[in-house]
């Protein structure tokens, strides 16, 4: 393991610092947490994220005016508490009550459950809306359901340009629930992540190898297989990304293409060219495009590609309205 | 049997032992079939309780499961955190009215599946609880009851928690949860029952 930093046990932490010196015009800390809290409250519904760390500039990249109202930041790889989601959920309340959006994973559902529990004990209203656009797990009744992933910075985006527009706490709830059902995602890596603690790569893979379908978090993909083409890796992501909208009458969509950490730029624009010619085959109108770092898994390499249903044009002015984070 | 509060702290006491002797494994078991991380999330959470329940003096049983609870509440993370949070939560909350304890067991393992939604079988810390709950209130628990709970996840399919993902890869390896819950009871036999 390579890596810059001074011990690795306390990267969270020395990172939420180097973050908050970086952006003191934007964020703040709640102290003794790792919860960061957007210095502009708005009297609006309040939204709170989080997770596991180590998928930065997820979440508290997204934290201020236009998007989130805080972020917990858990340990690498692992949920954040639900003392800390609390202290969360306190710090943006005003009045109007909280929106938690979570990814779905076992660990964050249940810690932001009883998160929500414990606020609603002290007499704050809080919902919460379960991302789900990892299109590489089946959503059946033996596993633990679809995942998470970078779909969710744009239920982030959509969602926090609506509360700071006045949604109510049930509009919202309500608007991000059918949001996620549209919002679709496919992943490939070309090797694994490093927790530092742990030192070595979560997984590992030949040097002429990828897989299919990993999730951020190293969880094991649909299929390995010789390193593709940007063109032929497309193809893939892209045909399996369209089944799942009805397209018998051309559909504006929006994408974003979204690196896993160790993937340059460079390579994340090579792609999105392939992207777009591929989807020449689609009947679909490229609306909103994204491309860059936005929802990483440490030093994974490889990339994930984004679909979602932007007919509903109210989506599409949230997206590109102005926002005021770090990381947008 | 109740369960007083000395023996409670002592049982607590050694559980964390043994999670810290075992953190490596634990993680490891963790690694085949999940993320690799459930021996240092465990390791956070018991380092806390221990602090903690050394804090206290002439503790009653409810007070060392609360403590505990709450404890583990706020340090574990991921998904063992809120389960076994919410296992000596309601352990705690029963013993208010009893500290027998085939009912704190019983107590603690409806807490985990209110929390979990798991059902026996789905190859999660479940299918340790409820043998050793059953056995304790059929008064045929012995050290056996616990060995053959843990093993008998080896052959299921995990059906709940990350462990699902890999589907019938994770066939033939032990639950990671199920084992740590193993360390508690055999921490329970070991300091109280013996
Ligand atoms: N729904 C559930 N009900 C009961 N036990 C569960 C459930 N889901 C997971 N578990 C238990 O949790 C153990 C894994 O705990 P661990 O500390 O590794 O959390 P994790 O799954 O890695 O959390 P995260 O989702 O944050 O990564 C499993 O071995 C299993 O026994
Ligand atoms: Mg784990």
């Amino acid at each position: 393991m390579k890596k810059i930093i001074n011990d690795a046990s306390q990267v969270v932490g020395d990172m939420l610092k180097g973050m908050l010196l970086a952006h003191d015009d934007l964020i703040e800390a709640i102290d003794n947490t790792n919860v960061v809290v957007a210095k502009d409250k708005p009297q609006t519904v309040g939204l709170v994220s989080g997770g596991g760390s180590g998928h930065e500039p997820a979440h508290a990249g997204f934290v201020g005016d236009g998007m989130l109202r805080s972020a917990v930041l858990g340990e690498m790889f692992t949920s954040p508490t639900p003392d800390q989601v609390l202290e969360a959920i306190k710090a943006s309340d005003t009045g109007q009550g909280v929106l938690l959006i979570v990814k779905n994973y076992t660990g964050d559902v249940m810690n932001f459950d009883m998160a929500k529990e414990l606020a609603e004990m002290e007499g704050i209203e809080v919902d919460s809306v379960l991302v789900d656009d990892d299109i590489a797990v089946e959503n059946s009744t033996h596993t633990a359901g679809k995942r998470g992933v970078a779909g969710t910075v744009l239920v982030h985006k959509i969602l926090g340009k609506l509360a700071r527009d006045g949604h109510t706490l049930q509009e919202l709830k309500q608007i991000g629930d059918a949001l996620v059902q549209d919002i679709h995602t496919l992943g490939v890596a070309l090797s694994g992540a490093t927790v530092p603690e742990v030192g070595k790569p979560g997984f590992t893979l030949d040097e002429d190898e990828m897989e299919y379908g990993v999730g951020i978090h190293g969880e094991p993909g649909y299929r390995r297989e010789q390193l593709k083409s940007s063109r032929e890796i497309s193809k893939e992501l892209v045909e399996k990304l369209v089944k799942e909208y009805n397209l018998n009458e051309t559909k504006k969509i929006g994408l974003l293409v979204n690196g896993l950490g160790a993937t340059p730029l460079m390579e994340l624009y090579v792609f999105y060219q392939d992207v777009v010619n591929e989807l020449k085959n689609h009947n679909v109108e490229v609306v909103f495009k994204k491309v860059g770092n936005f929802m990483t898994s440490i030093d994974m390499a490889g990339l994930s590609l984004t679909l979602i249903d932007l007919e509903d044009s109210s989506r599409l002015d949230a997206l590109n309205a102005p926002v005021h984070v770090v990381s947008w | 049997m109740e369960l007083t509060g000395e023996q409670a702290q002592r049982w607590i006491l050694c559980f964390q032992e043994k999670i810290e002797k075992n953190k490596a494994y634990l993680s490891d078991l963790d690694q085949a079939i999940g993320d690799g991380d459930h021996g240092s999330n465990m390791y956070r959470g018991v380092q806390a309780v221990k602090e903690k329940l050394n804090e206290l003096e002439d503790p009653t049983t409810e007070e060392v499961l609360k403590t505990t609870a709450m404890a583990l509440i706020s340090k574990v993370g991921g998904a063992s955190g809120p389960l076994y949070g919410s296992a000596f939560m309601q352990m705690a909350k029963t013993a208010k009215e009893t500290t027998e304890l085939p009912e704190l067991i019983q107590a603690g393992l409806e807490g985990i599946k209110q929390r979990g939604k798991a059902e026996l079988k789905d190859k999660t810390m479940v299918d340790a609880w409820a043998p050793v709950a059953e056995a304790l209130t059929n008064g045929t628990f012995s050290n056996d009851t616990i060995d053959q709970a843990v093993e008998d996840t080896k052959p299921l399919q995990a059906k709940k928690g990350r462990a699902s993902y890999v589907g019938e890869r994770s066939i033939g390896a032990l639950d990671p949860g199920a084992v740590s819950s193993g360390y508690l009871f055999t921490a329970l036999v070991e300091e109280v029952l013996k």
